[in-house]
């Protein structure tokens, strides 16, 4: 049929003709196109960097274009603050949701268009009702009377939903919705999205998911390097198709990996109890051993007690009671540097805050952990030569760009980032590689080569512990996969006989236990 | 024997009230600026230059409310001051803050001597011309209701108020749902085209405005004159005040009272012979601000923006 004819019939609500924005030299958008229907469901697709969100913050009038048009409805418009494309009919739900935490719901979704009586008073009761209203059309439940900080982070993307329909928003801009959902909620989500269309809103889905977006949208638009690739009909393309679109070359969804047997015990963890911020039990009595030569895989919902199970490993966190061991070595409530120094390394959840100081270069975070050693250090003093030229080192090895020991971490893009902590971490030859969500918020090409790094470390007979939200990533690397719920592990299973149900099953409580 | 408790009782509320008024209006002004996401820890200079400038005008005008409100607008100037440097050019707020105690002390004493003959202190204000008494005489001589309330200045009664009004503009009116959602996350307020910049403003300059009221309730009651060691510290006990609140006008109005006991408690004390020096006495309000600043008070309440300057993405 082709994009062309598909389109013929449909009515335009966006067009978005030649759009180019430079940021000083960098051109962000270079001469970019984009139709949105009425009713239609438009994605948009590129990796991180692409320029999808600069494409988009430029619709919503976050940014002016340094050339091209918009047009809303057929008019010539020019979107120059976040006002004018309210007015407009446009909403967006920004990837980092842009919601006032100690704000009921109902206050976050009035604020800026409160209903009022007399004197600028709030009419509470007229809120309520309008939010009960709207929620009730689109199907989007929420108590209006809870606090943000005290619902789940779908719940939370329902406001922000709200949030754009009070505003009258005809065109809804979701920026990365589902990065921060868990399987169900997307489901939820895509329904969500498909009642908005029978009512005919028309929805812009930005993504880097190639599944999300054969499941929710019509269209799709990839743009690479600020570039316009092309434009297709989703049903008329593949996961494989949009990819290799994408990346702009073949992309392997499969991760290579031979069987191999694993060796024997070397990590365990017994009847572990440990406590989160609030002092309440996060980790309940969990038991767990890895073995060599295996990559063991935590799969589970986040907030079931992963980050205080990895704190108490890393020696971040107090243990309560319980016992873990390496090399049959006691490591409890050891400290960071002591659990470092038992061939334990850990690539941290939080690459930004945890994985590197970003006021340090390259070559700096390189040596974290062995800055005091020789030959970095002799008599105490810094033998700077020597660090440059070890982190040459593993610039080269690692291909970390750019290709300069001297760049600030701050300036690398996430997935450089994170190969500058594998690099540091795996270049320590540990007995154990913790990943804790290692992939988080990386693109396709960044991905292939986080799992690779992994499973060379299995390859090399070593322990890998994966921790990840993304069961897809769990069910693609592991050897085995354990599910944690509610601080406890509650389903061991071999990764070659797991199910996406079960495991979902699993994650939510339910299940064999 | 129980009448002399209860009169001395009802000594210490009077001037509990007494001492806590220009603590209040000053907290109310921190609260003000907080809950927008501005630190003020230029309180005190606010509060110097409100004290000088009501002393002042009360002395030359001679109404003392012409002078309360010009204290008021001085105190705005420099909220003013504080705002442009940190709103605009998003200068670090305690530093900023720290400047404007220095220069507020600094003008008082500089026009202090320009206006009344290079004395450091201005001229004493009639009683006639301070701020009325409304309740002076109403009650029995001799009545407890008396002992609390004769002597208390109109500022006193104005300070509550201003408590229950500052507290409903927060919590009721949509200008203060806004306020607080810029002190909470700015970005979020400005994607709904609530202008951060102009709420942050207003904010700064009300907050100093207060702070020079609460300088003017020093000068223009509680004594009649100003000198450059009347404000000693109380911007701060009021910033104390403020966060022992929990950045709320009536969390505010308590922990004022708390401290504007510990100084009745001082002073009434300080009427009795005691092996203790008055020195050691007269500490008490700053040492319970130190313990109660310590022990009391967790982080979690303050807005989640405060002190974090608001830049908006570079837009071109």
């Amino acid at each position: 049929m082709g994009y062309e004819n598909v389109t013929q019939s449909l009515t335009k609500v966006i067009e978005m003709k030649n759009i180019t924005k430079k940021f000083g030299d960098f051109v962000a958008n270079d001469s970019v196109n984009l139709d949105v229907f009425k009713g239609k469901v438009h994605a948009l697709l590129g990796e991180n960097g692409a320029g999808k969100s600069t494409l988009m913050n430029i619709l919503y009038g976050l940014y002016s274009p340094t050339s091209g048009e918009i047009l809303i409805n057929g008019k010539k418009v020019d979107i120059t603050n976040p006002n004018i494309a309210i007015e407009h009919g446009i909403g967006m739900v920004h990837q980092h949701f842009m919601l006032i935490k100690p704000f009921t719901v109902a206050q976050n979704i009035i604020l800026g268009r409160e209903p009022i009586s007399k004197l600028s008073v709030l009419n509470m009761k007229k809120a309520l009702k309008d939010v009960k209203e709207i929620s009730e059309r689109y199907g989007l439940y929420v108590d209006p009377n809870a606090k943000i900080e005290d619902i789940s982070v779908g719940m939370q993307q329902r406001v922000e939903i709200l949030k754009a329909l009070y505003r009258g928003a005809e065109i809804l801009i979701l920026d990365e919705p589902t990065a921060v959902l868990t399987p169900q909620e997307i489901i939820e989500l895509i329904q969500i999205i498909k009642n908005l269309t029978k009512e005919g809103k028309s929805i812009i889905l930005i993504s880097h998911k190639l599944k999300e977006i054969i499941d929710a949208a019509d269209f799709c638009l990839i743009i690479r390097r600020g570039k316009h690739i092309d434009t297709v009909v989703v049903s008329e393309t593949d996961e494989e198709g949009l990819a290799s679109k994408m990346v702009g070359r073949e992309v392997s969804f499969v991760v290579a990996k031979d069987h191999k047997e694993a060796g024997e015990e070397i990590f365990s963890i017994k009847d572990l109890i440990v406590k989160d911020n609030r002092d309440i039990i996060a980790v309940n009595k969990l038991n767990l051993s890895i073995k060599k030569g295996e990559i063991l895989g935590l799969a589970g919902i986040d907030g079931n007690g992963q980050t205080e199970l990895l704190e108490a490993i890393t020696g971040l966190r107090k243990v309560e009671s319980g016992k873990i061991m390496i090399n049959g070595e006691d490591i409890t409530n050891n400290t960071p540097f002591q659990v470092i120094s038992k061939k334990i390394s850990h690539i941290p959840e939080d690459r930004q805050k945890r994985g590197l100081v970003l006021e340090f270069d390259i070559s700096e975070n390189t040596i974290l952990e062995n800055y005091y050693k020789e030959p970095f250090a002799k008599k105490g003093i810094l033998q700077y030569n020597n660090i440059q030229v070890y982190a040459k080192e593993l610039i080269d090895k690692f291909d970390v760009r750019p290709r300069e020991e001297s760049k600030m971490a701050r300036t690398l893009s996430g997935g450089n980032q994170q190969k500058v902590i594998i690099a540091r971490e795996v270049s320590n030859n540990p007995d154990l590689l913790i990943a804790a969500q290692p992939t988080r918020g990386l693109d396709v090409g960044a991905i292939e080569f986080v799992h690779k790094s992994l499973i060379e470390q299995r390859n090399k007979n070593k322990a890998v512990f994966l921790i990840s939200f993304e069961l897809d990533e769990i069910m693609n690397v592991s050897d085995r996969i354990a599910v944690i719920y509610e601080g406890k592990i509650v389903g061991i299973v071999d990764a070659k006989d797991a199910e996406i149900e079960t495991l979902g099953l699993m994650m939510a409580g339910g299940g064999n236990k | 024997m129980i009448e002399t408790i209860l009169s001395n009782i009802a000594l210490i509320i009077g001037t509990t009230l007494m001492y806590s008024t220009p603590l209040i209006y000053t907290s109310l002004g921190g609260v003000l600026s907080e809950n927008s996401g501005v630190i003020n820890i230029g309180l005190e200079g606010m509060m110097v230059i409100g004290a000088f400038a009501g002393a002042a005008i009360g002395y030359f005008v001679g109404d003392p409310w012409i002078a309360f409100i010009g204290a008021g607008i001085a105190g705005g100037l420099f909220g003013l001051l504080h705002a442009f440097a940190c709103v605009t050019f998003g200068a670090n707020q305690v530093v900023s803050g720290i400047a404007i105690n220095f220069l507020g002390a600094g003008i008082a004493l500089f026009l202090s001597r320009m206006f009344f003959e290079g004395a450091t202190m201005t001229k004493s204000i009639p009683l006639d011309n301070k701020m009325p008494r409304p309740l002076n005489g109403v009650f029995p001589d001799g009545s407890l209701l008396n002992i609390i309330f004769d002597n208390q200045y109109a500022t006193v009664y104005l300070a509550l108020l201003m408590v229950l009004i500052i507290w409903f503009f927060m919590y009721k009116t949509k200008y203060g749902l806004r306020l607080r959602s810029v002190g909470e996350h700015p970005t979020a307020a400005d994607t709904l085209g609530i202008n951060v910049m102009r709420i942050r403003y207003l904010a700064v300059i009300m907050s100093g405005v207060f702070a020079g009221f609460g300088g003017a309730a020093m000068s223009l009651a509680i004594v009649s004159n100003f000198r450059p060691t009347l404000v000693s510290g109380h911007g701060f006990i009021a910033l104390a005040a403020m966060i022992f609140g929990k950045w709320k006008p009536q969390g505010a109005l308590l922990a004022c009272l708390l401290f504007g006991g510990a100084q009745g408690l001082a002073v009434f004390l300080g009427q009795f012979d005691f092996e203790i020096s008055t020195q050691l006495i007269s500490m008490l309000p700053y040492v319970i601000t130190i313990v109660v600043l310590i022990g009391f008070v967790g982080k979690s309440a303050a807005p989640s923006a405060d002190g974090i300057p608001y830049e908006k993405e570079h837009k071109n």
